[in-house]
């Protein structure tokens, strides 16, 4: 009975209402694909026993002046350096133009905390674990493409543009830090 | 066309032949049937009893977890909302005071951090069928949906609409309260195994495990205090081992709230649209 | 698809250029949007687009559970646990597929049972429908494969006796098996294997509804009189009036699916299921997921020998039962199509599906509980059994010959205004 045609002129006097059906309807089933969408998206975020493991407390007080260790956050790892007051003064006695990418000691550290250095032990060239103690300035060298970081971690020489990324962290004590 | 007046006919007509085999079948059951209890979580619209989940925490730390293992129970979850919800300074005291292996720490031992899991009581299967004459105690982690009640034809028929999943916490509760001594005369008790009404075969490994005042509960902030006996005990733990067999539990059941009305609602617009469409065509 | 000309006319330079290279629109406008379908179509016929619409969600929710899927017989357990409760919205992902393959299968059964009745597999559909039955063995495999990746008890306890299904073959029967598992029991590598077919089956199946529905556009929707459509007075455009109509009948459909995802995720499974998989424990109570039941009965029930052994004369009729789907364009002799139209038929058609409904049950119970009198399930369930393969090789080849059918209708415009009137126009 009915033909495209005849039903479109048929609606013809009350087109208002229909659009106004359609459009409502359009609209809840719009919401509903972004309702369905989301949780599919969503579910590739890090989950829960990821979450759990953003923030790690560490326990420095074993480390020895002159001594670092690495401590795995967040799947890299992190160096945290007890460092010389010799470290210290050396980096400190940088003058800024020498630097590829400026950036005070004092900046690098926790205030009052000057020994301590916490930096992710990522080359910021391509990122492989420098080795500590090593290279021309005294603080780490990367065995991939030969960067020099010095006792502050600041990039020195090599093909790395930054210098070693210090994460978020605090002191919960003296000896104890929170990163992340 | 198929005619509904048929299709219920041949529905009942079927249903009341299978009935007919059932009806001979529960003649025949014994005194085992289990209670089915009320449970805060039960239903579209049940939620877990943040308290009795506290209490049940209790009873398992206390009692259960001596021979239990929950392998899959991580201490931040005791802090997740829909559960227990203690604080994260609560949980990270709680997981600090049990010892984890941990092969890169000093010693291979660490004190618990929030992110573990909870510890097992026995190093492995062997220990732990050694420490209980053979028998291995269940890991309790998803224990609440590997335990089910039968229901008997039609009654389940109905569990489709009341979404009854609480077989699992029935069948706990029960086998708490189900231990018997001396066992019945007639029944042969193996040396070493204990006679439970409830359990399948009757004879369990596992002694009594909870007798009455045996956990001391706190009472709670508004000083309510709930009876210190074997079935309060059992109640509590079995919802307990509900929700760390089903921690989001809660947020799935508002989610299927607010699905479900979106979806009712998106069924009424669509039908309308449906008969806008239709209303010029015969058919 | 090939059989009626696409009324496409691109009006944008791009698009005509795209098109004469690529008619891919014109394809879908003729498919999609202008495909006549007959207009008396009832909502037996939405369950087409709501199987299309299960299919989907079965391949999404199966991607991104294969996202935190760990197949590993040691690891396989705890990785779906994990999933439930540490993925992100990961325990609705994962109920939506479990409780998924229920609906899908509900879904399949009224749709085979709206062809058996309306008799959609007559000619010229013959192919359709030998595709369809296709398309339910794939996605029967492809069920058993995803209930096994759990690696519970009844998991592993499936695996075990369906492959063993195939050692009644004679003589290469045990290579067989041995090939299937990838070992001498169920363990790790049929773990892995079931996974990986899990995996790719689903993309299977749906090759094989794009010829499913490639079939269906060259002659044509059935429709519920079973008379073949005359004239345009007998259609209406697919888009609107049938998509409007299938995505009401998909939202409909999702409120009981949602009801149980959301509220009753584990309602179709079994506790056992919680248990992780033991070889050395067999639970004391197997049975496979519901929509297998009535097939599982028809194995159990041939508990004796005849000329062979009763597990390959099992495995026979339990094969056959299936597999005779495949016959039945030529089993049924009638020159009428709709059961509506077939006094005798709808009589035995009912009584097929309550037998079908009654295997289904019986499948769930043990053989040896007494159903009436002295009678087991075991006993009674042969009866069905028999009636199952009586109705497509007895009953549907002489209902042909003997009976009466009402007249038909001329055309679906007469069959449809010959109703009374609604009560809205």
């Amino acid at each position: 009975m009915a033909t495209e045609s005849n039903l479109a002129h048929d609606d013809t006097p009350d087109t208002g209402k229909r659009d106004f059906l359609y459009i409502a309807t359009a609209a809840v089933g719009a919401v509903g694909v972004a309702g369905v969408a989301w949780p599919i998206i969503n579910q590739m975020n890090p989950d829960a026993s990821v979450l759990a493991l953003a923030s790690v407390e560490y326990d420095m007080s074993k480390i020895e002046t002159g001594s670092a260790v690495t401590i795995k956050w967040r799947g890299t790892p992190v160096f945290v350096r007890n460092r010389t007051q010799k470290e210290i003064d050396e980096a400190r006695a940088v003058p800024m133009d020498q630097l590829k990418d400026p950036e005070r000691d004092q900046d690098r550290v926790k205030p009052g905390h000057d020994n301590w250095l916490v930096m992710i032990a990522l080359c910021t060239h391509l990122g492989c674990i420098p080795v500590g103690e090593s290279g021309d300035y005294g603080g780490w060298l990367c065995p991939c493409h030969g960067s020099q970081y010095d006792t502050s971690g600041r990039i020195r020489k090599g093909p790395a543009p930054k210098n070693l990324v210090v994460p978020p962290y605090k002191f919960l004590t003296d000896t104890k830090i929170q990163i992340g | 066309m198929i005619n509904l007046k048929t299709i219920f006919a041949a529905t009942v007509l079927g249903f009341g032949l299978a009935g007919a085999a059932i009806a001979q079948e529960s003649a025949a059951t014994e005194d085992d049937t289990i209670t089915k209890q009320h449970w805060s979580f039960a239903g579209p619209f049940g939620t877990f009893d943040q308290n009795q989940l506290q209490r049940g925490f209790q009873v398992f730390k206390e009692v259960c977890s001596n021979c239990h293992s929950a392998h899959l129970l991580a201490f931040r979850n005791l802090a997740e909302p829909g559960g227990p919800s203690f604080s994260a300074a609560q949980v990270k005291a709680l997981a600090a005071s049990y010892e984890i292996e941990d092969p890169t720490a000093d010693g291979g031992k660490r004190p618990g951090l929030a992110s573990d899991n909870w510890p097992s009581p026995f190093a492995t299967e062997q220990d732990a069928r050694d420490a209980n004459g053979g028998a291995l105690p269940p890991d309790m982690s998803v224990l609440a949906k590997a335990r089910s009640v039968e229901d008997k034809f039609p009654n389940w028929l109905f569990n489709y609409f009341t979404t009854y999943a609480e077989g699992g916490p029935d069948y706990i509760h029960a086998l708490m309260n189900g231990y018997e001594d001396p066992a019945p005369a007639d029944f042969q008790l193996p040396e070493g195994k204990h006679y439970n009404k409830y359990f399948p075969g009757h004879a369990i490994g596992m002694p009594p495990p909870l007798s009455d005042g045996q956990v001391q509960y706190v009472a709670g902030a508004d000083g309510a205090t709930v009876p210190l006996t074997v079935d309060q005990y059992s109640k509590d733990v079995g919802a307990f081992l509900m929700w760390m067999a089903e921690p989001h539990l809660d947020s799935n059941k508002a989610a299927g709230f607010r699905v479900l009305t979106f979806l009712i609602l998106f069924a009424v617009l669509m039908w309308l649209v449906k008969q806008r469409l239709w209303r010029k065509v015969e058919h | 698809m090939s059989s009626h000309e696409s009324t496409y006319v691109p009006s944008h330079p791009v698009a005509k250029w795209i098109e004469d290279r690529l008619p891919v629109m014109g394809f879908a406008k003729s498919t999609l949007i202008d495909y006549p379908t007959p207009k008396n179509l009832n909502y037996w016929w939405t369950f087409g687009g709501i199987l299309a619409f299960m299919l989907g969600v079965q391949i999404v929710t199966g991607i991104v559970l294969a996202m935190h899927y760990t197949p590993n017989a040691a690891l396989a357990f705890d990785s779906v646990e994990a999933i439930k409760r540490d993925v992100n919205g990961g325990r609705l992902i994962q109920a939506v597929h479990s409780t998924g393959a229920s609906m899908f299968f509900f879904a399949v059964y009224i749709h085979i049972f709206r062809g058996l009745y309306f008799g959609s597999y007559k000619a010229p559909r013959e192919i359709l429908w030998i595709l369809g039955v296709i398309i339910y063995l794939l996605m029967m495999a492809t069920a058993f494969m995803g209930y096994v990746l759990p690696w519970g008890q009844m998991s592993f306890w499936a695996a075990a006796v369906i492959t063993n299904i195939f050692a009644a073959i004679p003589v290469i029967g045990d290579p067989i098996l041995q090939l299937l598992r990838g070992g001498f029991a169920v363990d790790n590598p049929t773990l892995n294997r079931f996974f990986s077919l899990h995996y790719l089956l689903p993309f299977i199946i749906a090759a094989v509804v794009v010829l499913h529905i490639w079939a269906l556009h060259v002659p044509g929707n059935n429709n519920p009189i079973g008379v073949e459509v005359k004239d345009k007075r007998d259609t209406v455009p697919f888009h609107p009036f049938y998509t409007m109509k299938d995505l009401f009948a998909i939202v409909v459909f999702c409120i009981p699916f949602a009801w149980f995802a959301f509220f009753a995720p584990d309602i179709f499974g079994h506790a056992d299921n919680y248990i992780m998989a033991n070889p050395l424990v067999t639970p004391p109570h197997i049975v496979p997921e519901w929509y297998f039941l009535p097939f599982y009965a028809i194995l159990r029930a041939i508990d004796f020998n005849f000329i062979i052994d009763s597990k390959l004369l099992g495995v026979i009729f339990f094969g056959g039962s299936i597999l005779i789907l495949f016959f039945v364009p030529w089993l049924d002799t009638s020159k009428v199509r709709s059961g509506t139209f077939r006094p005798a038929f709808k009589w035995f058609y009912w009584l097929f599906v309550v037998n079908f409904l009654l295997l289904m049950w019986y499948g769930a119970q043990e053989p040896a509980l007494q159903v009436i009198g002295p009678f087991t399930v075991a006993d009674v369930s042969k009866l069905s059994v028999v009636y199952y393969f009586a109705y497509f090789i007895v009953i549907l080849p002489l209902l042909g010959r003997f009976e009466k059918p009402r007249p038909l209708p001329n055309s679906i415009s007469e069959s449809v205004l010959s109703k009374p009137a609604p009560a809205t126009t």
